[in-house]
């Protein structure tokens, strides 16, 4: 059965920008699957429809069986959402939050006050639930905005950018817990993410998504396998085309994909062939100015689907993403 | 109507929980009434020796204006409570509930409400200590109170709704400034209608904050109860006028996402 289906959803702002162009998508009942994109690239904006926060300006989605458009309320009643944007009350404490979340989320009056208690224990902030969520740290606070999105059993959860924002441990230590959620819970779970290594370490399946488009789907490691070896960047005077062609004619070259200034080639073994690849471009009269080796990053899958990095053009998309205070803490 | 009479009581909860955790919120609450009436009572005092204010005190004249001047400043800035869940994503995560969607905003007005009636009544028994009668008796002291519950919820409603249209609390500080005192001015709070210049005589006619200084005044001395129910009339008017606005700007907010 499947939990979502989003059928080449798209989203046009008012102001004519164009946030997400075409999404599709499918999430199998009990599965985590991952939405994987830089910053603008219009995960936040597929959530948001997705949760009935924003109207789609094309395309359909359901969500557990329920038509987000002519049946928002239905899919309101079966969904948790945690935005990227905290959203709990910081003038409250852990068990106030808690407990008004129940109540809006219409769990039976007599369930409440236990639930919250379980829910507290479960997410180790028993000792903090009486104490102003402002005192939290920010694992704290995401673990209880986790915690907010589960209070009612929802069949799908969302989660926006789970980790953005927290530190290395924080992060880890979440991963523990989205983990814990996947054993214990009978829940889907949509989650936006733009680190590879989490949708690696999370998710049963992912979609890439790059300027509102989904470039591609799958399982991370069959994603992963795509890109094997090692990316050198090789930043040259000029003449990228040519040098990209010399490069190509080499055996240990696995793809070379220009980008600006710069040439990647994708290679089994980075430290070996670089000095090739040097040589081989200085024979052709094409200086080298730096190179940099890496293994295979978020980039360079994105590189590998899309043609280019998103680092800089998802710097600059993220400026004409939404209104300015609705975006749900995109650049938090 | 039973998830939004519920709704709205929880979201209630909320925010008077919040504003009983501002320890500054309830000194100034306390204190303000005080500077008002004794600066106010002192330097005007003599204003009443003009014919035109009949025979009273100062103090008895002044103190159902400052219970209407107070319950405008404290209802007006209502907005900016939503305007800080707006920012933080306290707003995405009730829309994503089944939450009633007009309890979200009813519960705020609500709050504007009950919280007016507290400092109106605080300012009431300042009032009598200072020295003003109360002809009208235990009625006029709960009209007054009803009288100034009902402009606080008119104006957080129209203080919501700015708020949701324009989403920045310096649009929101612009405006209301910019309405506050010349509301205030533009009324007999502090200065009797028959002395007032004749243009500011028919502004102050359809000023809600006229209609409620006049109802207060009038249910203080007791003697014109006609007079009052017309007054609360307008206002129970006001209120639904500004509660229409509110709920069509949360319309546009939530379509605009």
């Amino acid at each position: 059965m499947n939990a979502i289906v989003v059928d080449h959803l798209c989203k046009t702002y008012r102001n004519g920008v164009d946030a997400v162009t075409d999404v599709s998508f499918t999430v199998s009942a009990g599965e985590i699957f991952g939405l994987l994109g830089p910053n603008g690239a219009g995960k936040s904006t597929t959530v948001r429809m997705l949760a009935t926060l924003s109207v789609p300006s094309g395309g359909s989605a359901q969500v557990a069986g329920r038509d987000v458009e002519s049946d928002a309320a239905g899919v309101r009643r079966r969904i948790g959402y945690v935005a990227q944007a905290s959203g709990v009350d910081r003038h409250g404490t852990g068990r106030e939050n808690l407990t008004l979340q129940a109540h809006l989320e219409r769990v039976p009056k007599r369930d409440i006050a236990g639930r919250v208690g379980s829910l507290l224990e479960w997410i180790g902030l028993t000792e903090a639930a009486d104490r102003l969520v402002n005192t939290y740290s920010g694992g704290m606070k995401r673990r209880l905005d986790i915690a907010m999105g589960l209070v009612h059993e929802p069949e799908v959860l969302y989660l926006d950018e789970p980790t953005t924002g927290l530190d290395p441990e924080t992060r880890s230590a979440l991963w523990a817990d989205l983990k814990r959620i996947r054993q214990e819970r009978k829940l889907t779970v949509l989650l936006t993410t733009h680190y590879l290594e989490e949708a690696d370490q999370l998710c049963d399946r992912v979609a890439i998504i790059d300027r509102g488009r989904v470039v591609i789907e799958g399982v991370p490691s069959d994603l992963k396998a795509k890109i094997e070896g090692d990316s050198v960047t090789l930043n040259v005077e000029g003449r990228t085309s040519e040098g990209a062609s010399v490069l190509r004619t080499m055996e240990e070259v696995l793809e070379v994909i220009e980008d600006g200034d710069s040439i990647v080639a994708r290679v089994a073994h980075g430290a070996t062939a670089v000095p090739a690849l040097i040589t081989a471009l200085e024979r052709a009269g094409i200086g080298v100015n730096a190179v940099t080796l890496s293994r295979p990053s978020l980039d360079d899958v994105y590189l590998h689907y899309t043609g280019h990095r998103f680092t800089s053009n998802g710097m600059a998309e993220q400026n004409h993403q939404a209104p300015a205070n609705r975006r749900g803490g995109d650049q938090r | 109507m039973r998830t939004f009479i519920s709704d709205t009581l929880h979201l209630l909860v909320r925010h008077l929980r919040t504003t009983l955790r501002i320890p500054i919120w309830i000194v100034v609450t306390l204190v303000q009434p005080v500077i008002w009436l004794t600066l106010y009572g002192q330097l005007f005092r003599r204003v009443v020796e003009l014919p035109g204010f009949g025979d009273t005190t100062y103090i008895e004249f002044l103190t159902p204006g400052v219970v209407i001047m107070t319950a405008l400043f404290g209802s007006a800035w209502s907005g900016m409570g939503l305007i800080e869940d707006l920012n933080e994503g306290v707003m995405d995560r009730m829309l994503a509930t089944p939450a009633h969607r007009g309890a979200l905003i009813a519960a705020r007005v609500l709050h504007a409400a009950v919280t007016v009636l507290v400092q109106s009544l605080i300012i009431l028994l300042f009032g009598l200590v200072l020295g003003a009668s109360l002809p009208g008796g235990i009625g006029a002291f709960l009209a007054i109170l009803g009288i100034a519950a009902l402009l606080g919820a008119g104006f957080s409603a129209f203080s919501n709704g700015v708020a949701l249209l324009t989403r920045r609390e310096e649009t929101l500080i612009a405006v209301i400034n910019f309405f506050g005192m010349p509301l205030t001015f533009l009324s007999t709070a502090f200065m009797a209608a028959t002395l007032m210049p004749s243009w500011i005589g028919v502004i102050a006619k359809v000023n809600p904050v006229n209609w409620g200084v006049n109802a207060a005044r009038d249910a203080m001395a007791g003697t014109n109860w006609g007079g009052v129910g017309v007054n609360m009339a307008l206002l129970a008017g006001f209120v639904l006028l500004t509660s229409f606005f509110a709920s069509q700007a949360f319309k546009v907010y939530r379509r605009a996402a």
